[in-house]
């Protein structure tokens, strides 16, 4: 048999999440003889995959490119698992959502008093914000949920391997939003 | 102080004067007519008197809602039996002319049309007769007659008895025995206790309780002193919404009426009972009208519900036994008492007895106030009294039951209104607003509708009413633009349940029935608009 | 002070227990180790049946009932943990946090908040409704204190505790439905309230990050509140 293709995906978060996956250190090891990482801001790959097993997905969506990607992702990945509290709920990210996204830019980009030099709203190459930060389960169906700010090494290797036995991770007891 | 033997002269006497005029011309004064400037009209109708110089001859009375109100202005003429709609202030002079004679052709309202004749009047038997403003015509009905046979010829507990055998079930919607309810208070401990008399009708399109305070506020004075006798308690309130300032004008001139001649007060009819009433405005929140909101605004505190056990009868106003009942409960009282719990219990059904008011609205010919028995039929309600849907347009559902009631389609016209019957399909009996809708209505805007006002009407105590409400309303938007999922129509499904049994107090345990009972009788107009829907099977 | 009061026996999920009359299903079952979740009780404040998480099943009774606002009663057969009530349990929660702006990672009660337990041990894994996006306002005007009304879950305790340990009835709620806000005083900057006294219980009373002491790091605001059940000992006491 071969192995798991696995990939993992880093939308509006801060990335902790995949330090704390690279926190399983050598279990990442005992891993790799069971999965392949076919995709990921680790590895190499800039398309995603036709058909993967596990995607593995960080941070919240926030931007007409997030919004693409993850509705991509859901249409070629078996089983989608929302990582950590900005994929679940939102989390920092929709701190914005009580502000306008006019205002969002103005301050990132405009404002005298956060921009020094050059102040201008750029154009081009920049995704454009959605209204509201929402959390990937209000985009596409999730499989499993896993909270946490970020979910602890141990966490993410109990679902990884669940998934590996091709059980449902019972997150209850090792999971909470924030912690 | 007056004894009961000064009052029945002073009737006498209000009866000698009313006889002495040939004619009386009667001129609605409630909130409906008045607001189409009936009083001018009761101007000029006085000045054509003065200019036939008929002042002897002829009264012109401001009396209270005759019930037509699409008909509006409406004036009455007696001994001549006859009524005029859509009156004008040019028409003053005809009517008067008209005296004795043919009625004036292009204003008369025949008399004779089922909205009439298959009314029975108890509550509203003085509504469009007597002037509210007077306590002396409301004598000349009969008035506090039966204070005086409950003070002087009977027992509280033989009062409590008649109210039991009458069958009386709440008119503020939850159908609660108010025999039961009296005894419960009568039996409670403690020296104080308090009869609150509950007029904080705040469903829309319902205005039941506004016309008979407006029309009889004696009715609910006498009602009021006999339940605290019957009860024992010595202080009485009657919560208004302060939305009602002709019904509360005319509340506080017959309380004031009524101190003065003896039947409200100190040592009432020189028999040794004190009760006194005090008038409370709700300052316009729906759940005021849950009865153990409204105790807490008449404490003085935010209109908040609480959990009950223990009942207001236990623990009301105060922490003190309370007795709670609706405007039209009350008004119930009187005739009750004077002619016998069994008289009543003759008219309705097994389980529902006596009469109930409706507010007519929506779409239907005779919009308006109806007194008809329990036991009559919602086809005789919306089709005859109410002259059907106006147009070509076919009739489609009535809602009854007000904002948290339930809409019941055509198919079930026939089903005979009374508190239960009306629960087995899925909505209440509430305090008597009937909306009625034809084809053109959509059922799933009905229920986004009454979910918005539920939601804005929410208090915020209990999480279940307080974000169900506005998440269903969410979702309800959602399904009416046609962006909906199948999935939310699961939730929506969930959060009804959710909130139906968790929430705190009926304005959360009912919210959902717009939606349930819309979703019952009408799934298909749900589906239509979901863009996941299957198919519908053939 | 000796109190006459009858002893009721009853089944708490199955198990024979026994209480005074005037004790609720939430005491009893507290006193048997069994759990019911609350977030509006807490000891020594009064009773409002607001957050509804502790409604129990009662064998015969058409409706669900608050086993913190429930009197126990001779025999009656209560079941506190059905998978109906799990299911309303974790919707409520769910709804709380739909109406809120709860970040917890971000927050000083993080670790220590009532309300993350309860989403963590009642397994509300992520939450359904969409947020409601609300806009709350963070008062920061009082000396020592903070009110950040997006972790408001509404529960009133600190309404309760200043109005009935504390005396002062500085906080109360304005508005309705969603709209409804813990406020100071007739809704003015706290810093500015004439009847805070700056006592400090409604922060301690606080079940989430919602009223906090200033300057704490996150994750560091920890709530004290085994005071309350004495100082309202204490002060039924006096009022004899």
């Amino acid at each position: 048999m071969g192995k798991v293709t696995v990939a993992t995906v880093w939308l509006d978060g801060c990335s902790g999440c995949h330090m704390s996956l690279i926190d399983m250190d050598e279990r990442l090891i005992e891993l790799a003889e069971h999965i392949e990482v076919v995709y990921s801001p680790l590895v190499d790959r800039k398309d995603y995959p036709d058909s993967v097993d596990v995607a593995i997905v960080e941070g919240a969506v926030s931007t007409d490119e997030d919004e693409a990607k993850i509705k991509k992702i859901r249409t070629h990945t078996k089983v989608l698992v929302a990582l950590g509290d900005c994929a679940v709920d939102a989390n920092v990210p929709a701190m914005r959502n009580p502000i306008k996204v006019q205002d969002v830019m103005d301050r990132g980009y405009t404002d005298p008093e956060t921009v020094a030099l050059q102040p201008q709203i750029p154009t081009e190459n920049l995704p454009r914000l959605l209204p509201y930060v929402r959390p990937m389960h209000e985009v596409v169906d999730v499989d499993v949920f896993v909270q946490g700010c970020p979910p602890s090494a141990d966490t993410i290797y109990y679902v990884i391997t669940e998934l590996l036995a091709g059980r449902q991770p019972d997150l209850n007891q090792m999971t909470r939003p924030g912690a | 102080m007056m004894t009961y033997e000064e009052l029945q002269e002073l009737a006498a006497s209000e009866v000698e004067k009313q006889e002495q005029h040939d004619y009386c011309v009667r001129v609605c004064l409630a909130a409906g007519c008045l607001s189409l400037y009936n009083d001018e009209i009761k101007n000029a109708l006085e000045i054509a008197v003065e200019d036939r110089g008929l002042g002897d001859k002829v009264a012109i009375k401001g009396v209270g809602c005759m019930g037509l109100c699409a008909a509006g202005p409406l004036v009455s003429v007696e001994p001549d039996g006859v009524l005029y709609e859509r009156v004008s202030v040019d028409d003053a002079p005809a009517i008067i002319d008209a005296l004795g004679k043919d009625p004036v052709e292009h204003i008369h309202c025949p008399l004779d049309i089922p909205f009439f004749e298959r009314q029975q009047k108890i509550v509203l038997e003085n509504s469009g007769v007597v002037d509210p403003e007077s306590i002396e015509d409301y004598l000349t009905r009969q008035g506090y007659e039966a204070l005086m046979i409950a003070l002087t010829e009977m027992s509280s507990a033989e009062v409590i008895d008649e109210v039991v055998r009458s069958g009386l079930r709440g008119r503020g919607g939850g159908g609660y025995p108010t025999g039961l309810k009296w005894q419960t208070v009568a039996k409670a401990m403690g020296d104080t206790k308090y009869v609150i008399c509950n007029g904080d009708e705040g469903d829309p399109g319902a205005f039941m309780d506004r016309s008979v305070l407006e029309s009889d506020p004696h009715r609910i004075v006498e009602g009021m002193v006999i339940a605290a006798y019957a009860v024992g308690a010595q202080k009485g309130y009657i919560y208004v919404r302060a939305e009602y300032p002709l019904a509360i004008e005319r509340l506080k001139l017959a309380l004031r009426q009524a101190r003065r001649h003896g039947v409200l007060g100190d040592n009432i009819l020189g028999t040794g009972f004190n009760f006194n009433i005090e008038i409370r405005l709700g300052a316009g929140a729906y759940v005021c009208g849950e009865e153990t909101a409204l105790m807490a605004s008449i404490e003085g505190n935010r209109g908040n519900p609480r959990p009950r056990p223990p009942y207001p009868a236990d623990h009301g106003l105060w922490g003190d036994s309370t007795l709670i009942n609706n405007v039209e409960t009350f008004a119930n009282i009187a005739p009750i008492v004077r002619n016998g719990g069994d008289w009543y219990a003759s008219i309705g059904t097994e389980g529902s007895k006596g009469t109930k008011v409706f507010a007519l609205a929506g779409q239907i010919q005779n919009t308006g106030l109806i007194e008809v028995p329990m036991g009559i039929t919602l086809r005789e309600i919306v089709e005859e009294i109410g002259g059907g849907t106006p147009g070509e347009k076919a009739f489609k559902a009535v809602q009854t039951g007000g904002p948290t009631g339930g809409c019941i389609p055509k198919e079930y016209l026939d089903v005979p209104v009374d508190f239960d019957s009306l629960v087995e399909l899925g909505s209440i009996m509430g305090s008597g607003g009937m909306i009625v809708m034809d084809e053109t209505s959509s059922m799933l805007g009905v229920a986004r509708y009454f979910m918005e006002f539920c939601m804005t009407e929410s208090c915020g105590k209990c999480i279940p009413c307080r974000v169900g409400t506005a998440q269903m309303f969410r979702l309800l938007d959602k399904i009416t633009k046609g962006q909906g999922t199948m999935t939310d129509l699961e939730l929506l499904e969930e959060l009804c349940d959710l909130t139906k049994y968790a929430s705190l107090c009926g304005l959360g345990q009912s919210a959902p029935n717009p939606v349930l009972s819309t979703l019952r009788y009408f799934r298909h107009e749900y589906l239509e608009q979901i863009i996941d829907a299957p198919e519908p099977v053939a | 002070m000796a109190v006459r009061s009858r002893i009721k026996t009853l089944k708490i999920d199955g198990r024979d227990v026994s209480g005074h009359e005037d004790e609720s299903i939430l005491d009893i079952a507290r006193e048997n180790n069994i759990y019911i979740p609350t977030l509006c009780q807490l000891d020594g404040l009064s009773i409002v049946g607001a957050c509804r998480l502790c409604l129990v099943e009662v064998q015969g009774w058409r409706k669900l009932v608050p086993a913190c606002a429930t009197y126990i009663e001779e025999g009656m057969e209560v079941f506190t943990n059905t998978e109906r009530l799990q299911n309303y349990r974790r919707m409520i929660l769910e709804l709380l946090f739909s109406e809120g702006n709860h970040i917890c990672a971000i927050c000083v009660s993080n670790g220590n908040c009532e309300l993350q337990d309860l989403a963590q041990k009642l397994g509300m894994d992520h939450v359904r409704f969409p947020n409601l996006q609300p806009v709350r306002t963070v008062d920061m005007t009082h000396e020592r204190f903070v009110v950040d009304r997006n972790r408001c879950v509404l529960c009133a305790r600190c309404v309760r505790v200043c109005d009935e340990i504390e005396g002062a009835h500085t906080w109360d709620i304005k508005g309705r439905g969603v709209d409804a806000r813990v406020i100071p005083d007739l809704d003015i900057d706290w810093g500015d309230s004439p009847t805070c006294t700056s006592c400090g219980k409604c922060v301690n009373v606080c079940p989430t990050g919602a009223l906090v002491v200033k300057g704490q790091p996150s994750g560091e605001m920890i709530k004290r509140q085994e005071f309350l059940v004495y100082l309202s000992e204490i002060r039924e006491a006096r009022n004899g």
